[in-house]
């Protein structure tokens, strides 16, 4: 078996530029503890090396690009390399980000050379540029064969010449192999070896006696002879679903109708991998380009239905009308729609969200009865309560919208100090009506910077002047609050409880700029 | 023919119209007897049962309705309700996971109220300000078929039930000083012609407390009145 290795040198450092969206060609280095850990070709010229401190490779090269630590980056960035090498031969095995094997293509690309410059042309197409590609008969000389190559070129060692290739080269190339590697090259060179030959020269036993399993294993594959095997990865399957429409459908009913097929499948085939969706984006295409996208969260997970339901909603939004749709001009989009296409953005395991053993037959119930509600009176009508930490009535819950996830709730197990104590109220305003509250000589109460009140509550009345006033028999407060002072929040304020004469209990706010009604515990 | 199969089957021996109402409720199929879970508070006041429908005059009486069933494990839902407390619904026992609200239904709130009878148990409605028979008919019907229980917040035409608040008083704040703590209200229940019902209840837990204290309430709420007046 002939196997091909592509090497892209410092992907790191390349990976990293592309996301810090800076020049290729700018002297940087990727660092990990204040430790270069790769640095790419200009800023060696600089004489920043492997290792070195920051310090001293600033130093050296002042204007050195510094760059984080990132395998997971490093990974993601590579896999684009992996699906273009995947196109010319399957059975890809990626063996660490910026280094991949793969069984060389026999004579379908003509000869090994051709196959390799095939390889480079696909990835200098893909804008990989610094590309080196090494064909052999085992994984390590492969490997080393790319390292020796120039920049997108290639070097092919005939069957065979293994041994013969590897003898010329010097132990440093053992380096790679992390720091047991490094220490067998520091303990080599001590001993006088030079070259890899001089290794392989040695007598089997006698390394393995002085240098234990690992320094058999190295001499085993300085003579060529370590027919190590790699294990070829499974591409990832496609787990999106588009529909086309031919010709372009322009209303939302005969699209939801249409997508019902496709959003079946997409659920099964998910299925079929033991997986279920609970993110799930949706694109609408017009005209070649995505005219509506939307990700949406699902509590639990999408069934084909609840899919359907989310294009609905969405290709409902982007229509005329607001949250409750006018039924005149119900069903219209503003572009005709020519793809709609449902991708997975979070997959779970579907033993994650088994159903119980009788099933969960009365909640599919309430989901469909609810799904009909979203359906007359639009997707975000319809709330689902949740408790939240805070300091207001009003901040210590959120509505979510039914069928979504909540997310960036506040903890509720924090002390939050200058929360009013007590009961919580029953009624609790979205948008607070303003209220006045006298004191007996008629002056309007107010809260001094250091939270004096200045004159005892008497009568209180809402919505200025359409009710009548009210007078207060028992009051409570003040509970001071200046919440966001650092980003300019709504000033220094006060709550009190004032219980009106019909033994009904109100929350009332002392803003900088007036009373209001925050909530009632009716 | 079905002139003739209904004659036959009347009985000659029995008042016919006690005959007809029979087959009317058999037809109507009311599962009358079915009984709704209440908070034990509640429990001998309003006993709920599916198909009714009870009207309440506070927010809160209206949470506590639904708060026994919704302990029970049913799922329960509120419609017209922009200013729902959460974390009041939560300390008397609504299982926040099990509710279904739907804010401002605007226009559309009977279709709203009927899909939402249709698949839970108790629905929580504060509907607009005036309320059709028509409109209340068609709630009704829906009732009966699904079983479920209506408790408005406001006015309703055919209400089996109206609860609402007769004195009400908290304990716990004076001028300036302590918190609101605990809240008495006497409940006054009337059904049709029958004489009203009373009971006094005790927030936070909607707990029945007992007649002993009613003296006391009032002899809080005197001075307080004085005050007022």
């Amino acid at each position: 078996m002939r196997v091909m290795v592509v090497w892209c040198p410092d992907w790191s450092v390349v990976a990293a530029l592309d996301e810090a969206e800076r020049s290729r060609r700018s002297p940087a280095a990727v660092l990990s503890a204040n430790v270069v850990e790769v640095c790419n070709g200009p800023a060696r010229a600089e004489g920043v090396r492997r290792g070195q401190r920051r310090r001293d490779a600033q130093s050296r090269c002042p204007e050195l690009v510094l760059l984080p630590a990132n395998p997971d980056r490093d990974a993601r960035s590579f896999e684009p390399v992996l699906a273009v090498i995947e196109d010319l031969r399957p059975g890809v095995a990626a063996l660490r980000p910026g280094l991949l094997a793969v069984r060389a293509p026999g004579s379908w690309y003509g000869t090994e050379s051709d196959a390799a410059a095939t390889a480079c042309q696909a990835l200098v197409e893909a804008d990989v540029w610094d590309v080196r590609v090494g064909i052999a008969d085992d994984l390590f000389t492969a490997e080393q064969a790319a390292r020796t190559a120039e920049v997108q070129s290639w070097v092919v060692v005939p069957e065979g010449g293994s041994a013969a290739f590897l003898r010329g080269l010097p132990v440093q190339v053992l380096q790679d192999d992390g720091p047991r590697g490094r220490e067998l090259v520091s303990l080599l060179q001590r001993l006088g070896l030079r070259t890899l030959g001089d290794l392989a020269d040695l007598p089997g036993e006698a390394v393995e006696h002085r240098l234990g399993a690992h320094g058999a294993a190295v001499r085993r594959r300085a003579r060529g002879e370590d027919r190590k095997l790699f294990a070829a990865r499974t591409p990832p399957p496609e787990l999106d679903a588009a529909v086309p429409f031919e010709p372009p459908l322009d209303s939302v009913e005969a699209i939801t109708f249409s997508v019902r097929t496709t959003a079946e499948r997409f659920v099964s085939q998910l299925a079929l991998h033991q997986l279920v969706a609970t993110g799930v984006r949706i694109e609408a295409e017009s005209d070649g380009v995505v005219c509506s996208a939307r990700t949406w969260l699902h509590p639990r997970h999408f069934s084909a239905r609840d899919l359907v339901d989310r294009v609905h909603w969405q290709l409902q939004s982007a229509t005329v009308g607001g949250s409750l749709r006018a039924r005149k001009h119900a069903g219209e989009v503003r572009a005709p729609i020519e793809r709609i296409r449902f991708l997975p953005e979070v997959v779970e395991p579907a033993a994650a969200h088994g159903e119980a053993l009788w099933g969960n037959a009365s909640d599919d119930l309430v989901e469909r009865g609810v799904a009909r509600v979203q359906g007359m009176v639009g997707f975000d009508a319809v709330r689902r309560p949740v408790l939240q930490g805070g300091r207001s009535p009003a901040a210590r819950q959120s509505l979510v919208p039914w069928g979504e996830r909540a997310v960036d709730l506040r903890p509720v197990d924090r002390p939050w100090p200058g929360r009013v104590p007590g009961p919580a109220p029953v009624r609790v305003f979205a948008t607070p009506p303003v209220a006045e509250v006298v004191d007996d000589a008629g002056r309007e109460v107010r809260v001094t910077d250091r939270g004096v009140v200045t004159g005892e509550p008497r009568r209180f009345r809402v919505g200025g002047g359409v009710l009548p006033w009210q007078p207060v028999t028992a009051w409570a407060g003040p509970w001071p609050t200046d919440e966001a002072w650092w980003s300019g929040g709504s000033g220094p304020s006060a709550r009190f409880q004032l219980v009106g004469a019909d033994g009904r209990a109100w929350l009332l706010l002392r803003a900088p700029e007036g009373w209001s009604l925050e909530a009632g515990y009716d | 023919m079905s002139s003739s199969r209904s004659i036959t089957a009347l009985d000659p021996a029995r008042s016919v119209v006690e005959q007809l109402r029979e087959r009317m409720a058999a037809m109507e199929h009311k599962p009358a007897g079915q009984p709704v879970p209440t908070l034990p508070g509640l429990a001998g006041l309003v006993p709920l049962h599916g198909g009714g429908t009870y009207a309440v005059d506070s927010a809160a009486l209206g949470l506590a309705l639904a708060a026994g069933a919704s302990r029970a494990g049913e799922w329960v839902g509120f419609a017209g309700w922009s200013d729902f407390g959460a974390e009041a619904a939560a300390e008397l026992g609504i299982e926040l996971s099990r509710t279904v609200l739907v804010p401002d239904p605007g226009e559309h709130w009977l279709e709203v109220t009927a899909a939402l009878v249709d698949v839970l148990r108790v629905v929580v409605l504060r509907p607009p300000a005036s309320v059709s028979e028509r409109a209340a008919g068609v709630i009704d019907s829906r009732l009966r078929t699904r079983s479920a229980v209506l408790v408005v917040h406001g006015d309703w035409p055919r209400a089996e039930a109206r609860l609402s608040i007769e004195e009400s008083l908290w304990t716990g704040p004076a001028s300036g000083t302590g918190q609101l703590a605990e809240r008495r209200a006497r409940v006054v229940v009337r059904r049709g012609a029958r004489p009203p019902q009373r009971a006094d209840l005790a927030w936070p837990g909607a707990r029945r407390v007992e007649a002993t204290t009613e003296r006391e309430v009032r002899e809080i709420r005197r001075p307080a009145d004085e005050r007022a007046g």
